[in-house]
């Protein structure tokens, strides 16, 4: 990996190197009852939008990537039968200037399922394909337990990954398309002070996380633990709206549909991004309910993202960014479950 | 303004699998309702043949394989091919009208065109079962799935030894394939079949499929550990009695074969659906060992 230094002031003459493309940053929208700004990724249209210095978006940047609704075909139908488009769609380029290490890693994850070697996604591959991706390190809200899941630094996935030094950013650049964009603007090679400067920002951030959990063993506790009374407990709580995935930058699963349009000459085949949480989930035809009460789905969540996606790829599908548990209605969050479950301890 | 050097996979100019891979994620071949039998009163087989024909000779599955029938407009949906494999793209799906897309296709006619993309999934080893004895336990649906390596077997016949089918049906009009148990028994295949509830033509067995198992156990002295498979398929509450009695007369848990259903949206090991943990019933399945049964949380 290459290390180049660039003076703080110059952060605007990157963003309009980039701001030729469709460009995707975090921006504020407004403030919660707590008198918190609340931010989300969007599309930027000015410099003054940007904020760097974001805590952390309620939504992932799931639906540039997985659109709560997408179409995957679309047919002209007629007396004589049917004529099928697969539109894949050549989709533009976009930036994405602002991702915190977890939101890069949660492509990381997505891409082992949906861009792997066994039926490759081609919706979700072309769009990750065309991403430009700078990346930019964070300050760890009390909510945040990336550091347990392993993924609060990032090695791979990104262009270039800023880190915020006073008078100038470290930059860490990974592709030669980066190299280039750099070279527009007056960069320098870190100098002996620059380095030990960045270890020490480092070590001062990874001080200030507060929030852990303890994985240590938690595949074969999961396993061991399958029947315990505690899922019963997080079941009460559940109420099985399935917002934990809806904000979960992690979470994929879908349901497809068609759809005739009222003529009745074109129909289209759409997904929706769906829940394991809701009722449905896991319903067949004739009404069987392979998971009907909401904590074997609530149990079921846990399973797939800390035991069984562990179990395939050694890493969970879990980023730690906190956001389901910020997100959740009834305040159950990751680190609680976990912890309940291991210890055995029913929660209040 | 700066151009950024985008790599822009789908319509790159090289032609490795993977774009193919790509492309080919939603195509699905275009097949035509040739026939339909209808065998009780919800349940039908549909003879739907692929009509492109090098496609057609082409479409290879395995036994317990399953491909995905789309209505445009109306639903995709996951269905066990219960023809045979050397009869390619000439496919044979027996479907119980239950649901939006499945009563749908109960009343299209035929010549209606679908669409067929697959196949998915893993399938029976019926090589591997050679020079064996088997044993085939189906309940209700469950010979729907079965029926494939049943074709299979029956066409390599010499190749096994004792094949037992122990069929049950609720009841005596639920009994799907009734024309072919002559066919079945011509070919030295001991077909037993019990219904739980009798009607007044009925004469043979009354009860549970397990009736039947058991004696067939005792027969063979409580002892299948040598040169025995088995193919279970059922509903859920069916597979744990019969399985447990297969192991309790020792047929190792590697010779029990299963076929699970579970919703699907894709085949494709995507939608999550079919997730057992984080197993792929359309990926992993839906053939398992029991080994593999047994080690997942909440398979049957």
């Amino acid at each position: 990996m290459l290390f180049k230094v660039f003076p703080r002031n110059e952060l605007e003459t990157l963003y309009d190197v980039l701001a030729g493309h469709h460009l995707v940053g975090p921006q504020a929208r407004g403030k919660d009852q707590a008198d918190q700004e609340i931010f989300a990724f969007d599309y930027i249209h000015s410099f003054a939008e940007l904020r760097l210095d974001f805590t952390s978006t309620v939504h992932s940047l799931k639906r540039f990537l997985l659109p709560p609704r997408e179409i995957l075909s679309s047919f002209n139908l007629d007396n004589s039968g049917w004529e099928k488009h697969i539109d894949l769609g050549i989709y533009k380029p976009h930036v994405f200037f602002g991702l915190h290490p977890c939101d890069i890693n949660a492509l990381n994850k997505l891409d082992k399922v949906l861009t792997g070697p066994v039926y490759p996604d081609p919706f979700y591959t072309g769009k990750r394909k065309n991403m430009f991706i700078v990346g930019v390190n964070c300050s760890p809200q009390p909510w945040c337990f990336c550091k347990s899941m392993g993924t609060d630094t990032v090695l791979s996935g990104f262009d270039m990954f800023l880190t915020d030094m006073g008078d100038k950013y470290f930059v860490e650049i990974q592709s030669a398309t980066a190299y280039d964009i750099l070279m527009k603007l007056p960069i320098a090679q870190p100098t002996e002070g620059d380095h030990r400067r960045f270890v020490e920002l480092m070590d001062e951030r990874n001080s200030k996380f507060t929030c852990q959990v303890d994985n240590s063993d938690l595949t074969k506790i999961l396993d061991l633990e399958f029947q315990s009374p505690v899922w019963k407990e997080w079941g009460k709580k559940c109420m099985s709206c399935g917002t934990c995935a809806s904000v979960c930058p992690t979470c994929y699963c879908y349901g497809v549909k068609e759809y005739v349009d009222l003529d009745l000459t074109t129909a289209t085949k759409q997904r929706q991004l769906y829940s394991c949480n809701l009722i449905d989930f896991a319903m067949v035809s004739g009404g069987h309910n392979f998971r009907p009460d909401s904590s074997s789905r609530l149990k079921y969540r846990y399973y797939h993202k800390h035991r069984g996606f562990q179990e395939a790829y050694e890493e969970a599908l879990c980023v730690g960014c906190g956001r389901c548990g910020q997100a959740c209605l009834s305040g159950i969050t990751v680190p609680d479950v976990i912890d309940s479950v291991r210890r055995q301890e029913v929660p209040k | 303004m700066n151009k950024l050097d985008f790599v822009d996979v789908l319509p790159a100019q090289q032609s490795s699998t993977r774009k193919s891979d790509l492309t080919s994620f939603e195509y699905s071949y275009k097949a035509e309702i040739t026939n339909v039998y209808g065998l009780t009163d919800t349940e039908k087989l549909y003879q739907i043949r692929i009509i492109n024909s090098d496609q057609r000779h082409q479409f290879t599955f395995k036994p317990g394989q399953f491909v995905m029938l789309e209505l445009p407009g109306i639903g995709e949906g996951p269905f066990s091919i219960s023809s045979s494999p050397t009869r390619h793209g000439d496919l044979e799906l027996c479907i119980r009208a239950v649901g939006n897309l499945t009563n749908f296709l109960g009343r299209v006619p035929r010549g209606t065109l679908v669409g067929i993309t697959g196949p998915f999934g893993t399938s029976f080893p019926v090589e591997e079962m050679e020079n064996s004895d088997l044993l085939l336990i189906a309940g209700g649906l469950g010979i729907v799935p079965l029926r494939a390596p049943l074709f299979s077997i029956l066409e390599n016949r010499s190749r096994y030894k004792q094949i037992d089918i122990i069929y049950g049906a609720r009841n005596p009009s639920e009994l799907l394939f009734t024309y072919q148990y002559q066919m079945w028994r011509q070919f030295d295949i001991n077909l037993k079949i019990i219904v739980d509830q009798a009607d007044a033509t009925w004469q043979g067995p009354v009860g549970l499929i397990t009736e039947i198992l058991k004696e067939r156990i005792e027969a063979a002295g409580n002892d299948l550990s040598r040169n025995t498979y088995a193919i279970v398929c059922g509903p859920p509450v069916m597979f744990h009695f019969v399985c447990d009695m297969l192991i309790n007369a020792q047929l190792p848990m590697q010779k029990i074969f299963v076929s699970l259903e579970r919703r699907m949206h894709c085949g494709r090991g995507k939608c999550c659906r079919c997730n057992i943990g984080a197993t792929y019933t359309c990926l992993s399945g839906p053939v398992f060992d029991y080994w593999s049964v047994l080690n997942m949380k909440e398979a049957i």
